[in-house]
């Protein structure tokens, strides 16, 4: 059986942001019965103990944790490569210090654009300059730096800009993905699909900056997957290559696989070796044999594993059938209505700019 | 010291793990791996072997030399070849090779 690489620590859902595509649970109130620290330590260590090399902390805002100090003082000491994944809100410099003496590896820095005013707008709090400061203390303390920018109809008109700003900030890799239409996002689905028109432009900015910063950064776009002609290989495989290990301790092949209708699974009950190799959920969609058709003759099977179980159920009420983004499924009408309603010449049946934006959880422990 | 560069290696080259990455042994897969910002290679044993003489001061034309004197059937190319890759990807960088030594460490 494949060995996990990664672990996804989703420390807490609580965070001062409200981003419209946040990919957190809809239930957030559900998730307020967190891990204790002494719970954490073991996850981590077990899951070195499975294979798992990387650990990325992330939520919710992971520093709402008082005690991610510790956590990542333990992942170290097991020897795993640490990620922060972050919107910034509490990086101080007493914080990142604290961090950097406990052996963090490496800072990812979310941003919403490259000025302040919209920034603040999806982030829903001022937001940018801390942020910004972030960013250069990342840097001045000796750690890489990543940023990464969710792109959406809102924003991707900027992003030549926003390519300029991780250049100003010395970033090491930038993160240009898509949203991922999930959750939040896929509530917020029509204010948020960008047109063609505006990924075309995106996509000529991204070589001219690739070109430019070859040697100095490495640059990470993400289409939209509505407008692929296949799917992506969802996680390179349901439960083959990586877990997630959400606030109150369900272990997930995915983090958005709390949506599907399947058996839960979690560390206070089970360990995360048996949850991998044999709890129902992380069985269920493992390798091809479970495949409908189109994709069980087909010659990518194993090259994107029949997409995405989430966005198939989301789509169709069914996780067991092929992505709905494949243009080879049945279901692919969905998309192709979506992607129509993005690129209307009016803005009719097209909510604009409507956010539901996502709200600030309860928790109890942590 | 001159900036690292990216791009073909060359014999005087004198190559050097990135400083964010780190080369370290998995016991659960009883092999090496690199791990960098976001992402794992597992590597074979002469993969392993040729990037812990990457030392910031063995030239390439130095690491072949050592590889030739531990291992029958070395092959130079395939080594500056798999180095090339890793130049690539960012993963290992190289003080430029310049009259007189980098003068590193």
């Amino acid at each position: 059986m494949d060995r996990p690489f990664g672990l996804l620590a989703e420390l807490t859902y609580a965070c001062p942001l409200h981003c419209p595509y946040c990919s957190n649970p809809l239930n957030l109130a559900d998730y307020g019965e967190e891990l204790t620290t002494a719970e954490w330590l073991r996850v981590l260590a077990e899951a070195k103990e499975l294979g798992v090399l990387q650990v990325h902390l992330s939520g919710g805002e992971p520093l709402q944790r008082r005690d991610l100090v510790e956590i990542v003082r333990g992942a170290g000491e097991l020897g795993l490569y640490t990620n922060l994944i972050t919107s910034a809100i509490g990086f101080s410099p007493r914080r990142a210090e604290q961090l950097r003496a406990a052996g963090l590896d490496h800072v990812q820095i979310s941003v919403q654009a490259a000025e302040s005013a919209l920034s603040d707008r999806i982030a829903g709090l001022p937001s940018f300059e801390r942020k910004v400061a972030a960013a250069r203390l990342t840097k001045k303390l000796g750690w890489p730096l990543t940023l990464n920018v969710v792109l959406h109809r809102g924003n991707i008109d900027g992003i030549a800009r926003i390519l300029d700003l991780a250049e100003e900030l010395a970033a090491d890799r930038i993160e240009l993905a898509n949203t991922q239409y999930y959750g939040w996002a896929l509530r917020n689905r029509g204010a948020l699909l960008p047109s063609r028109a505006q990924l075309e432009r995106a996509e000529t900015a991204v070589r001219t900056a690739r070109e430019r910063l070859k040697e100095r950064m490495e640059i990470i776009y993400v289409i939209p997957d509505y407008y692929s002609r296949y799917p992506k290989p969802c996680m390179d495989g349901w439960g083959r290559r990586q877990l997630t290990v959400v606030p109150n301790g369900d272990v997930l092949p995915c983090p958005t696989a709390h949506t599907l209708p399947l058996p839960r699974a979690g560390v206070r009950e089970h360990s995360l070796a048996w949850i991998w190799e044999r709890s129902p959920l992380f069985r269920r969609f493992r390798g091809t044999d479970w495949m409908p058709d189109p994709c069980r003759g087909c010659d990518r099977r194993e090259l994107d594993f029949g997409g995405c179980r989430c966005q198939a159920f989301q789509l169709t009420g069914d996780a067991g059938r092929t992505d709905p983004v494949c243009h080879l499924s049945p279901d692919h009408g969905v998309v192709i209505e979506a992607v129509r309603a993005a690129n209307g010449t009016s803005s009719a049946g097209r909510p604009e700019a409507v956010f539901v934006p996502r709200p600030h959880p309860r928790r109890s422990a942590g | 010291m001159p900036a690292p560069t990216a791009g073909t290696v060359d014999d005087v080259d004198r190559p050097r793990l990135a400083p964010y990455v780190r080369l370290t042994f998995d016991p659960a897969r009883d092999g090496y791996v690199l791990l960098a910002p976001e992402s794992v290679s597992v590597l074979n044993g002469t993969g392993a072997t040729i990037l812990e003489l990457c030392d910031g001061r063995r030239t390439v034309a130095e690491i072949v030399a050592e590889l030739c004197a531990r291992y029958d059937g070395v092959d130079g190319a395939e080594v500056r070849r798999f180095l090339t890759r890793l130049v690539a990807q960012r993963t290992v960088v190289v003080d430029p090779g310049v009259a007189g030594g980098a003068g590193h460490g």
